[in-house]
């Protein structure tokens, strides 16, 4: 009786995904970590997604949330999940570099484009084969080391001291700084490595004041970039202390305090955006979005949330161009929105202006960051 | 490396190695007497750092609501208990105290103004909040299956860990907090200063030990927990019941694991999954003792706590990996010299 009822029941879903894709849907995946260690890049973004596109041009664009608690394994399940069941024509996400990295094999073999709203450039350089399916819709670390760089040139600094994380954001920083330094003149004196996790960084930090550097270069997302910092001013360091566009949140002042007043970081215009000129095209976009999510929400997003409005922008610009190749659903399509995203040119978001090409799948120039400041407790334009 | 520097991470081998020797002698007490290898110590460890630093906010946690609804659950258990073994409902008044308690410290909570409360009051009332949600833990997870074998309790433990971290996560959200400082001063001892936090730590670390050494020796429940962590049967026989034996076991490590969480947040930035790592390398130091020796554990835990500082500074990148490594030649020699004995039941 219950055998006989399988057959019925396949033929009834398989009409059901006929009648869907009949609707001229276009259907994109979005993979956060809502929970788990990385929660704090993942909820903002998961929060952003009832802020993206419904409806662009004659098609409706259907999201579909999935969480991967942070972890690899699962965000490459829910990828695999969301390309052989839900049938996705792209996928937004997912929210930490390592996750998406493990991603890329499985979006390229399915011939469907990924917005990875994370940090390390790692997910689109150096461009190949599998990689050329992969969009990066956050400013690559390169953009805001040449930021950092030029401030320690300008400011003098002749040796640098950098302590990071022990996973791929803080090894990518090294391996970035390491070269920039080096071709300005500046000499990386020591350079230390600490988890997470960790309650204590007493010994990187002593190992940092022993080779006694003019400035110190703390690469760590999200709230562990404050521990370096407050450990090495506990210790009485005098030097200037610089931070990456992972420590621009607002946990950052919050546990740091006084102790990281006059830290220079280079990051997006997001934060200080009542500081910038008008006259600088994504102030209106970002300004647009804080405003929607704060209605929505009741809180102000962190940036990491508009990486993925962001993608939703890319996508709203690429759909209408890759309709007139092919209907929603089929390999022309997908194959076709990723042309398109690969021709964007001068798409205001809200954290720059996207010039892609098919060398550069992150498009961001030096409009996509600012230097800023910790002054009095609060994020200011360093002028 | 000279002695300045070597002064430093000694320091802060002895600040962390003593958070680890607490922790160490409470995973030792839940297992001798109850065989409960209590993985979710680690979670009061971040439960009470972060309701701390919520109190020091102003903010009521909805740690309290967490506890209502245990205990409810429990009170509800309790009733169809009493239905089933005498055939009516009824409450008795110690479980309806038990039941009134949480709700009263709400109305605790958000009447009084917390941020302006003195340290002390607010740490009464971290306390007050997370040490109860420890013979809750009992009471509900491991006692209606106190007779299982060990690895079904080591599973249960891994369950209640897992769903404790999402539920802080949930409570606390996914951002770090950190406390203020019980004293400001510092103390110049030789070359360096010597951080007043340390001394806290220290200070109370010792005193915890002589306490929870007193209440062993001297005390009556202290020796029935003893009794059952030498032999259970036979505790049992002489009239002390296991299931008090466990909640008083469980209650104890919901302290100790409160006390450690409060003194370590002002040190460093402490996350609602912080307590796992934290309460594993004491797990470390337990192991030292083979499960058995509290003295020994304790001081394993502070060789952990001076190796992970010392090897900080040498090689930064691969710091974890020796602490964790440290574990296989003493489980070695554990195997090599102890004599494997039988469990009796």
């Amino acid at each position: 009786m219950m055998l006989k009822k399988i057959p019925a029941a396949i033929a009834l879903a398989s009409l059901a995904t006929f009648a869907g894709s009949a609707l001229a849907q276009v259907k994109v995946g979005v993979i956060s970590s809502a929970t788990g260690p990385t929660a704090l890049v993942g909820i903002p973004q998961k929060n952003s997604v009832p802020l993206l596109p419904t409806k662009v041009g004659d098609l409706t664009v259907e999201y579909i949330a999935l969480d991967d608690a942070s972890d690899s394994t699962a965000s490459v399940k829910a990828v695999k999940k969301l390309l052989s069941e839900d049938k996705v024509d792209a996928i937004i996400g997912p929210s930490g570099s390592p996750n998406a990295m493990g991603a890329i094999q499985f979006v390229a073999e399915a011939g469907v484009p990924m917005l990875a709203p994370v940090g390390t450039a790692a997910v689109v350089l150096p461009m190949n084969e599998q990689k050329k399916w992969v969009f990066k819709t956050t400013q690559n670390d390169d953009i805001i080391a040449k930021a950092l760089t030029e401030h320690m040139v300008k400011a003098g600094v002749k040796t640098l001291g950098l302590i990071g994380t022990a996973d791929p954001y803080g090894e990518n920083w090294e391996k970035v700084m390491g070269g920039l330094a080096e071709a300005n003149g500046i000499k990386i004196v020591a350079s230390e490595k600490f988890q997470r996790s960790d309650s204590s960084v007493t010994g990187q930090a002593l190992k940092i004041l022993g080779a006694k550097p003019d400035a110190v270069l703390v690469t760590a997302p999200g709230g562990p970039s404050v521990l370096p910092q407050t450990t090495l001013f506990d210790m009485g360091y005098k030097g200037q202390m610089y931070q990456t566009h992972g420590a621009a949140l607002p946990d950052f002042l919050k546990l740091g305090g006084k102790k990281v007043e006059g830290t220079i970081l280079a990051a997006s215009l997001m934060l200080v955006l009542p500081e910038i000129a008008d006259s600088n095209p994504s102030k209106k976009v970002a300004a647009d979005y804080i405003a929607a999510y704060e209605k929505m929400h009741g809180n102000k997003p962190a940036t990491f949330g508009a990486n993925v409005y962001d993608a939703g922008l890319l996508l709203k610009q690429a759909i209408p161009l890759a309709a007139l190749k092919g209907k929603p659903g089929t390999p022309e399509f997908r194959s076709a929105l990723r042309d398109a995203l690969e021709q964007t040119k001068e798409l205001v978001g809200t954290q720059g202006v996207y010039n892609m090409s098919p060398a550069d799948h992150s498009g961001f120039d030096d409009r996509g960051r600012v230097m800023i400041t910790v002054k009095e407790g609060n994020w200011t334009l360093l002028k | 490396m000279n002695f300045q520097i070597a002064m430093f991470l000694g320091q802060d081998g002895v600040t962390n190695g003593a958070i680890y020797a607490l922790l160490a002698l409470s995973i030792l007490l839940v297992f001798t007497v109850t065989r409960v290898l209590f993985i979710p110590q680690g979670e009061f460890v971040a439960f009470g750092a972060l309701t701390m630093a919520a109190i020091q906010a102003g903010q009521a946690t909805a740690v309290v609501w967490l506890l209502a609804g245990m205990a409810v659950v429990e009170a509800t258990l309790d009733i169809l208990h009493r239905f089933r073994s005498q055939g009516r409902f009824s409450i008795d008044i110690l479980g309806f105290l038990k039941l009134a308690y949480p709700f009263a410290l709400a109305l605790v909570l958000y009447q009084l103004p917390l941020a302006t409360l003195p340290m002390a009051i607010q740490a009464v009332l971290t306390f007050a909040l997370i040490v109860p949600l420890g013979p809750l833990f009992y009471r509900l997870f491991y006692q209606p299956v106190a007779n299982a074998p060990v690895l079904v309790l080591l599973i249960v433990s891994i369950a209640v860990h897992v769903a404790m971290v999402g539920i802080g996560l949930l409570i606390f959200g996914p951002s770090g907090a950190k406390t203020l400082p019980f004293t400001d001063a510092s103390f110049p001892l030789g070359p360096i200063t010597l951080n007043s936090q340390t001394l806290w730590v220290i200070a109370a670390s010792l005193a915890l030990i002589i306490a929870l050494y007193q209440f062993f020796e001297r005390t009556i429940y202290g020796k029935a927990l003893r009794a059952t962590a030498i032999n259970r049967a036979g505790a049992r026989l002489m009239g002390i019941s296991p299931i008090f034996a466990g909640k008083a076991s469980f209650f104890l490590a919901a302290f100790i694991g409160t006390l450690s969480g409060i003194l370590i947040a002002p040190i460093t930035t402490i996350y609602y999954d912080s307590g796992f790592l934290i309460s594993l390398k004491g797990f470390i130091g337990s192991i030292i003792g083979g499960l058995v020796s509290y003295p020994v554990a304790a001081l394993g835990a502070l060789l952990v706590g001076m190796i992970e500082a010392f090897s900080a500074f040498w090689a930064s990148t691969y710091k974890e990996v020796i602490v964790f490594t440290l574990i296989i030649p003493f489980l070695l020699w554990r195997s090599l010299t102890v004599r494997h004995v039988e469990e009796e039941e």
